[in-house]
């Protein structure tokens, strides 16, 4: 039983288990966060406009807190809308 | 000398000449204090996100530079002065950047991409009724029987549907 719990227990007991996404912007081809990439940083941001979390994104938090900063510099340029509708 | 790029937002009624009258007085600014404008790029007139000072759109433009500190202070504070520039922002960055940045070539690649868009749609839609037809062909041996006259009669669908869930 152990054994199964072990070997299980990040993968196989679970039924909505999804591999877990490599962070979007690490890697050789990897985008590089600029504030003035609008549609880079939209798939960032929800239908409200507002930063979507890493543990649903997947980006690492040292490239989380470059995309907050890049989206909130795009936020302030009218780039990017504080609220959507 | 640092490197800088200068993102400012310009009125929208202000005409394309005079936002390039604009970009003159401050590269004599930035001149005048020992800096240097390493390029410049008018994004043209774009809406605004969100209204700022009862504008819609701005005209904005991108400065890089290359300044002293000292420099860049006295640009900034003629930003704030300028009454046609509604927003400004300046960035410091390790290297300046060379050619078109992001935001023009977003803009140049706007009419390709809708080309290739079309392209890659028409190819991909191609090559998965190839690889259906190739597991058909798998499954024909299986149906060659009495599948050829079932096919035509009856519904299509139940022909790809058998076929799918025999091939998985």
């Amino acid at each position: 039983m152990s054994v199964q719990v072990v070997s299980g227990g990040g993968g196989g007991r679970r039924p909505f288990f999804r591999r877990r996404k490599s962070c979007p912007f690490s890697g050789p081809k990897a985008p590089k966060i600029d504030y003035k990439d609008t549609r880079l940083l939209l798939r960032f941001v929800s239908e409200r406009g507002k930063i979507v979390p890493s543990r649903i994104t997947a980006v690492s938090s040292k490239k989380q807190r470059e995309l907050a900063r890049a989206i909130k510099r795009a936020r302030f340029l009218a780039l990017l809308p504080y609220v959507l509708k | 000398m640092a490197f800088y790029e200068c993102v400012l937002i310009a009125r929208q009624d202000v005409a394309t000449s005079q936002v390039e009258g604009l970009v003159a007085d401050f590269t004599k600014i930035l001149e005048d204090n020992g800096g240097r404008l390493a390029g410049s790029e008018y994004w043209g007139l774009r809406t605004l996100s969100y209204r700022i000072k009862k504008n819609r759109k701005g005209h904005y433009v991108m400065l890089r530079v290359d300044s002293p500190a000292a420099a860049m202070q006295e640009l900034e504070r003629n930003l704030r002065l300028s009454d046609d520039v509604i927003r400004y922002l300046t960035v410091r960055v390790e290297t300046l950047e060379e050619g078109p940045s992001i935001v023009m070539q977003a803009r140049n690649s706007r009419d390709e991409r809708g080309d290739r868009g079309d392209r890659g749609g028409r190819g991909d839609r191609g090559d998965r009724g190839e690889r259906r037809f190739g597991r058909d062909g798998g499954g024909r041996d299986f149906g060659r029987d009495g599948g050829r006259p079932r096919a035509p009669r009856e519904a299509d669908s139940e022909g790809t549907t058998a076929s799918e869930g025999a091939a998985e």
